[in-house]
């Protein structure tokens, strides 16, 4: 491999010398968030002035005399206007100009240390996988208190704590705060994190689309919550046609923060596809790939192939509601079948952009805490890689109801059925795995079984909703409600608790509170179980979800859910207490390998210096080695010179 | 099948070791046989929906069965994850690592079929159960491919709008009303549609649910089998007072059917010859412009304005 050589550059008028050190500027001429929001609000005020210059005669929303194109573009503009104001595309206009670019590396080095660089366009992978991580908790926060603004109305079937309409803005919120911000919830803090550790590589494939995939984010969740001050959106998470085109404008906030977060999920699956395809140290190859990072690697394909179909059924919506196009108008050409098609196209496969990352987690912790090699591996990595194929074919088993394709609806009940096989091979390899191994109760290992528990019951009952039949009269009710929240929040948000308990030591150097950790545990376990079982049951007496009103006979079944679902946010306080204390307050040091594993990412000091390793590893052996006699180290972090090259030449001879 | 169908991991266990498999199977051997037996026999004829009409007593066995199917792999899972977790813990002191087992062709083999013959057998009974009871209750879009044998089913048309279901019944002469009657022992034949958004009409103890497209038709069919009162809710998010769509419909007995359907037909005689002619599906602009003409002449119909121009507040 040739080695690439700069050619020299003579000094441009008014620029810096080439590869001399960038000139300082005060922090408030930098490109910051303070920034970004002197320009998303300068971009919302322009895209309001020309949505109302283009379409002011004829873009209205019912009953509200404002100018549905304005908000829109204000939006939009708004968005652009923020990146710009965070300097994203600094590097795209300084290379128009011919001038050099800022580098990673060159990044890493000046920011080293500052919290500063956390409120700026990183181009640290490490920089964003917390900027992910705290985005992430605080937009889960926010949908829960949405949830319990939920559980509080349906305390009564008579007495209501929230007007009609406050109760579909609180449910359209929640929903999409969840599903949507969700998505990334561990393909982005962690994925970005660790994936490039992971396979040892220096940095990812595309810095910039990683860290523009994480600042769409902050948008996408303030345009969202935005709609709150419109009277919200009253689709729920779903935006039927219908109805969203009747609704009003808190339903353009709805389409524009899932368009955007669509784009996100794009951006970032695209970076996690690349590092992995091209990144990966001289001896990590597909077959001693972490199962995390196969995890990875299927969500990031599902994440691109799924999330432009969402994109463009957003687009349509709002063209729907602005221009007035008939994608979805039945009687003027257009179909509401096809808003259909087009969400749950995306909407499937992003359950499991859901569920996958979750799997990737509990099977990489469990080898580390069972002291054994991982059961099938090869298993294992075909699961997910089943579940991501299968996952395109299944969309319309939300649509059984809808009187679409009747005939096809045996197909579709047999995918989806089939969907439980390679989703089978998670609990085949956990099984496998805890055989005569030496399990220790760490927080992170409670949380993987809890884990499994959860998505037994989740998988399970995901059955009986793929049935035809059965599914007539759990369609549409608490039961389906209880169902995907025992695979979303029982295994993903079980799943992201177990990494962070596993992980955050890495990430930032620190211990977290492991008594606390296990009160956490136990709550959100126990209450989460107490929540969501009932609701099979009130699902199954016919309790349909979305509503405020429900029979009187069910009221016991949904106090006791309610009082359950208080106690569940009290745990996730506790969380939220134990991360504070332990990260900002007490800050207790963990060195090294607390939990003595072989993964590749352990056996770097903790933080992770700038470039993560100091020069690049040759792997060596599986990660889950565990119990191997003369098993060699997983990697060497400091081959002797020359290893590396004849390393990439070995694999270019080979191929 | 069941029986079978979850594999209990049988590795080499050493000499001096308890047969860890053998143990694992039985407790779930002896456990499945006792659950299952309590599914079928105690739990199934009391689960939802019920046994109403035939689609909903299919739905009940249909949920039964899979109860009695899912039971033992629940039980597999389970049981052995407790027993993994208390066997296998870590003794206090022992930081050796396990025995290096990378995998078991043979037990993952035995899994995944096992796995795959549940979830082929459950396809196969589901298609089995939507086929014979005509579709088992669920809309089958404007043409259906499974239909209800012998004999001209009654004809009830269900029109869906915000915020509220009414009913046509077209054998008598197309009259429409809010109250949703049915004879006993008869084949119904439900065809759904709607004037404004998506709606789903569920009529819960009759374990029917066919969305309620606009501008299309969406049959479904039920034999009522016992007469009583029964709940219809909309179950497709429909806007504002989504939560207050529902209402209560009744299975009479056949002569108690004629005699309500020939007087209703009677005493709405004058609404229903103001009435768009009966359709499968009504063009929502055309109904608007009528339902204005219906809401100055005080009447109220398919026309959809029950509500009248201004912004409801309560339903």
């Amino acid at each position: 491999m040739a080695v690439e050589i700069q050619p020299e550059k003579a000094r441009e008028p008014g620029g810096r010398e080439p590869g001399g050190p960038r000139p300082a500027r005060p922090w408030w001429m930098r490109p910051a968030v303070h920034t970004g929001l002197i320009g998303a609000v300068l971009g919302y005020l322009v895209g309001h002035w020309l949505g109302n210059f283009l379409a002011g005669g004829y873009s209205q929303v019912a009953n509200s005399g404002q100018n549905d194109m304005a908000i829109v573009l204000g939006y939009l503009l708004g968005t652009v206007g923020w990146l710009a104001g965070l300097g994203v595309f600094n590097d795209l206009l300084r290379a128009m100009a011919g001038r050099p670019v800022r580098t990673v590396e060159e990044e890493e080095a000046a920011a080293a240390g500052g919290l500063a660089r956390y409120f700026r366009y990183s181009l640290d992978h490490k920089v964003v996988g917390l900027q992910y991580l705290v985005g992430m908790i605080a937009y889960f926060l926010t949908g829960g208190l949405f949830a319990m603004a939920i559980r509080t109305e349906l305390l009564s079937p008579t007495y209501h704590t929230l007007n009609a309409n406050a109760y579909l803005m609180v449910v359209g919120e929640h929903g999409t705060m969840m599903i949507m911000m969700m998505s990334s919830i561990i393909l982005g803090p962690f994925g970005n994190y660790f994936v490039p550790i992971m396979i040892g590589s220096k940095r990812v494939a595309f810095p910039r689309i990683e860290a523009l995939s994480f600042w769409i984010t902050p948008a996408a969740f303030i345009v969202l919550l935005s709609g709150v001050l419109f009277g919200g959106f009253p689709t729920g998470w779903t935006g039927y046609a219908p109805l969203s085109i009747q609704a009003t404008q808190g339903q353009d906030a709805y389409a524009v923060a899932f368009g955007l977060m669509g784009l996100s999920l794009i951006l970032a699956g695209f970076n996690i596809i690349a590092t992995i395809i091209c990144c990966r140290a001289p001896g990590m190859r597909w077959s001693r790939l972490p199962i995390f990072v196969w995890s990875m690697f299927t969500t990031a394909l599902l994440m691109v192939l799924a999330a432009p179909v969402l994109v463009g059924g957003m687009y349509m919506l709002i063209t729907d509601r602005t221009v007035q196009t008939a994608f979805f108008t039945e009687d003027l050409g257009g179909s509401n079948y096809l808003y259909e098609n087009l969400f749950w196209f995306f909407g499937h496969p992003e359950v499991y952009i859901l569920a996958l990352p979750g799997f990737g987690i509990v099977s990489e912790i469990l080898p580390v805490f069972c002291r054994k090699p991982l059961f099938g591996y090869r298993v294992a990595a075909a699961g997910m890689i089943g579940v991501a194929i299968l996952s395109f074919f299944v969309w319309q088993h939300h649509l059984f109801m809808s009187g679409i394709n009747p005939d096809m609806r045996p197909l579709y009940m047999l995918t989806t059925e089939l969907i439980s096989i390679p989703t089978g091979f998670i609990f085949l390899v956990a099984m496998g795995t805890f055989w005569k191994a030496k399990i220790r109760f760490t927080v992170p290992m409670l949380f993987a079984l809890g884990f499994y528990f959860n998505f037994l019951i989740g998988g399970i009952t995901g059955v009986f909703l793929s049935d035809v039949p059965a599914d007539t009269t759990e369609h549409g009710t608490f039961f389906s409600m209880a169902h995907f929240h025992y695979t979303i929040m029982g295994g993903l948000i079980f799943a992201f608790m177990a990494g962070v308990y596993y992980w955050l030591p890495k990430m930032m150097g620190i211990k977290l509170n492991e008594t606390l950790g296990k009160i956490h545990f136990w709550t959100m376990f126990i209450f989460f179980n107490s929540t969501f079982l009932p609701l099979f049951a009130v699902g199954l007496l016919g309790q349909p979800r979305r509503v405020f009103e429900y029979a009187r006979n069910l009221q016991p079944l949904n106090d006791w859910v309610s009082i359950s679902a208080f106690l569940l946010g009290g745990s996730i306080l506790i969380f939220l207490i134990n991360f504070v204390w332990s990260t900002v307050i007490a800050r207790e040091r963990e060195e090294g390998n607390p939990w003595r594993s072989r993964g590749l990412e352990w056996q770097v000091p903790s933080p992770p210096p700038p470039g993560n390793f100091r020069y690049v590893p040759v792997v060596l052996s599986d990660p889950y080695e565990y119990g191997v006699k003369d098993a060699p180290p997983v990697a060497d972090l400091d081959p002797p010179v020359g290893v590396v090259a004849a390393a990439y030449a070995g694999t270019e001879a080979e191929a | 099948m069941t029986a079978e169908s979850a594999p209990a991991p049988a590795a080499p266990a050493g000499a001096a070791e308890p047969r860890h498999g053998l143990r694992i199977f039985l407790i779930w051997l002896v456990l499945s046989a006792i659950v299952d037996p309590i599914i079928w026999f105690v739990w199934g004829p009391h689960l939802p929906p019920g046994a109403m009409s035939d689609t909903a007593a299919s739905q009940q066995v249909d949920i039964t069965v899979m109860a009695v199917m899912s039971a033992p792999v629940i039980l597999f899972v389970l049981i052995y994850f407790i027993y993994a977790l208390i066997t296998w813990r870590q003794k206090p002191g022992d930081e050796e690592d396990g025995p290096p087992i990378h995998g078991n062709a043979r037990i993952s083999a035995t899994w995944i079929i096992g796995t795959a013959v549940i979830v082929l057998g459950l396809f196969v009974y589901g298609t089995v159960e939507l086929i014979v009871p005509a579709g088992a209750g669920a809309g089958e879009g404007n043409t259906p491919i499974w239909r209800p044998s012998g004999g001209t089913p009654l004809q009830v048309q269900v029109i869906a709008q915000q915020w509220r279901f009414t009913y046509r019944y077209p054998q008598f002469g197309g009259f429409e009303t809010t109250d949703l009657v049915l004879p006993v022992g008869r084949e119904v034949q439900f065809n759904v549609t709607s004037l404004d958004v998506i709606h789903s009409f569920w009529a819960i103890q009759l374990a029917v649910k066919a969305d309620a497209n606009p501008q299309l038709n969406n049959v479904a069919y039920t034999k009522t089998l016992h007469t009583g009162s029964f709940t219809v809710r909309c179950s497709e998010l429909c806007g504002l007072w989504h939560g207050a769509m529902f209402d209560t419909g009744r299975v009479l007995s056949v002569a108690g059917f004629q005699a309500w359907a020939t007087r209703t037909e009677a005493q709405l005689a004058a609404l229903t010859r103001q009435l768009p002619p009966y359709a499968l599906t009504y063009d929502a602009n055309s109904v608007k412009q009528l339902g204005k003409a219906f809401h100055q002449a005080g009447l109220f119909g398919a026309g959809g304005n029950y509500y009248g121009s201004q912004y409801p507040v309560s339903p």
